[in-house]
């Protein structure tokens, strides 16, 4: 029904932007990875392996990225825990309120990132809200200052940025369950937990595999939140190479670090892909 | 980004209540909200940003915040931004969703995959090939590379918004069409497109709302001129400034009204799809 000219016209426009501002940037990012610095500051375009070599060498480098993977894999237990019972009570408990509380989970989502990173700064300060409120109630005397500047700061910014990340697929997992097998489960005398953990849980496996994704992945490449709240202790791998790419000014080793990222975050999309589709039924 | 592209309301089977669920769900609503409310709260507080209780309301830092001409020039950059951005990636979503649809190409698979690669990658690594690419060709860094960095990183947003609708359209509205003698422009522009109104205008708002709050690309891409939440983020390095709380108050209310806006047209369209189906 539609010529080649019109099929022509709607693939080459997309396919030739993305291949000049997606797949070229990150194959040169690639490539960038195997050159180096002269010692005039200018890029060598020799190929070697150096900054691999560096990377596993110096300790800072990749205990930093371990720190971080830490960090994220933190992030997204929490976020899991807030996140599952939620998307559960919203699915199957809100009934004639569901509309209402569906919106009170997006709205946080595209509320700024900037804004919800900055709000904790101000809440765990050594006279922000929480450590005042503290000394107010008299639990404390002295300002808690441990709150602000730390791992335990970026894990709690974090891990309320990305909750909402995990709420939405698992309660779109829960919402895909016919509700006849959990009706079908309950007629033929199992108790609700036995409902839960062997029909309910199992088929939402593959949400909870999509929001642990986005939650690990997207808080294991963050910057941010960690020069905002973190600290030297909070410091995360993308803020190495934020720094390698400003001031020590060498990019092929930041494009080095920023690939080792890269190859840890693409297996984990590899594998909660083939996840997703082992759980799913249909 | 499935869930983006999925409402409320699909099941209707609904349990009895069950106190510690409720209880939980209150609970994680309120972590959810508690630091928006602390914002807002202390953008009316006198003594800044510090301080429990907050006492002594106060206009004071909106008076300020509306008389900084920095903080509106970023806006005025921002909005810019946004609305190139938008352009760019509507203009490349679009017809990208009706390739998806309808063509076969080499690379279809791949291309999938690549472009919806900057919404799951971490920003830094989009960030930073844009930025060596636009490094190699020479190009000075500016409002425009932001625009090109968030037109490029958003067309999945067109795409899977469009794609989805393009699944509930009926093919034999433009077979008709065209069997009538009008030509494929005169069918994408009667046809096609006032089918595809809702999804479209459900995207270019999140495509906006994405790209005024878009911190991480930006941060690489950064010429002289400054967008507000890089011009909020050079103040914070700065330091606490209560203005700063002005500002992320208006921010937030506006993100609620687009939200509202945008889950309005979203349920809009799934109901007139369904009447469409029944």
């Amino acid at each position: 029904m539609f010529s080649r000219a019109y099929k022509a016209t709607v693939t080459l426009p997309p396919l030739l932007w993305v291949t000049v501002f997606l797949l070229v940037p990150y194959l040169l990012m690639f490539c960038y990875s195997f050159w180096s610095v002269s010692a005039a500051q200018t890029i060598v375009h020799s190929w070697n392996l150096d900054n691999y070599a560096r990377l596993l060498r110096v300790e800072v480098y990749w205990q930093t990225l371990l720190r971080s993977m830490w960090i994220a894999a933190r992030v997204t237990i929490f976020s899991l825990l807030l996140g599952y019972p939620l998307a559960y009570f919203l699915s199957f408990y809100a009934g004639k309120k569901k509309d209402l509380f569906y919106q009170l989970v997006i709205i946080p989502l595209w509320v700024s990132y900037l804004v919800r990173a900055y709000a904790w700064k101000t809440i765990l300060g050594s006279d922000g809200v929480l450590n005042t409120l503290l000394q107010y109630v008299h639990l404390t005397r002295h300002p808690l200052e441990f709150l602000l500047y730390s791992p335990f700061a970026v894990v709690l910014t974090l891990t309320h940025i990305y909750t909402p990340f995990t709420i939405l697929p698992i309660y779109t997992a829960l919402e895909h369950i016919p509700r006849n097998l959990v009706e079908a489960s309950h007629d033929l005398g199992a108790t609700p937990a036995q409902t839960f953990w062997k029909i309910i849980f199992p088929l939402s496996i593959p949400g909870v595999v999509a929001g642990a994704t986005f939650a690990f992945v997207l808080s294991l490449g963050d910057f941010l939140a960690p020069l905002l709240v973190g600290g030297p202790s909070g410091i995360m791998i993308s803020n190495i190479v934020v720094s390698l790419f400003g001031a020590a000014f060498n990019w092929p080793l930041g494009a080095a670090i920023s690939l080792a990222l890269l190859v840890v975050v693409v297996s984990l999309l590899f594998l909660s892909e083939r996840l997703e589709k082992k759980w799913s039924f249909s | 980004m499935e869930f983006l592209v999925t409402s409320a309301s699909e099941s209707q089977g609904t349990l009895p209540r069950s106190r510690w669920l409720s209880f939980h769900a209150a609970a994680v609503l309120s972590f959810l909200y508690f630091p928006i409310a602390v914002l807002v709260l202390y953008s009316f507080n006198a003594q800044g940003v510090g301080g429990f209780p907050p006492h002594h309301l106060t206009l004071d830092w909106y008076r300020i915040l509306f008389a900084d001409g920095a903080i509106w020039d970023s806006v005025l950059n921002s909005l810019q931004v946004a609305l190139a951005a938008m352009a760019i990636s509507l203009a490349l979503g679009i017809p990208a969703a009706l390739a998806l649809d309808r063509a076969q190409f080499p690379g279809e698979a791949l291309f999938r995959r690549l472009v919806l690669l900057p919404l799951i990658l971490p920003g830094i690594i989009t960030g930073l090939s844009l930025l060596m690419l636009f490094n190699v060709m020479g190009a000075k860094l500016s409002l425009m590379t932001i625009v090109l960095g968030h037109g490029t990183a958003l067309i999945s947003v067109a795409t899977t918004e469009v794609f989805a609708g393009l699944q509930k359209l009926d093919r034999a509205q433009e077979e008709a069409s065209l069997d009538l003698g009008a030509n494929y422009w005169q069918t994408f522009w009667r046809i096609t497109m006032p089918n595809l109104k809702l999804p479209i205008i459900g995207a270019a708002l999140l495509i906006f709302t994405l790209s005024m709050d878009e911190i991480a690309v930006s941060f690489f891409l950064i010429g002289r001129d400054n967008t507000l939440p890089l011009e909020i983020w050079g103040r914070l390095r700065r330091g606490i400034t209560p203005e700063i709380n002005a500002v992320s108050t208006i921010i937030f209310l506006f993100s609620l009204v687009t939200i509202v806006v945008w889950y309005r047209l979203r349920v809009r369209a799934e109901g007139s799809a369904d009447l469409g189906a029944n």
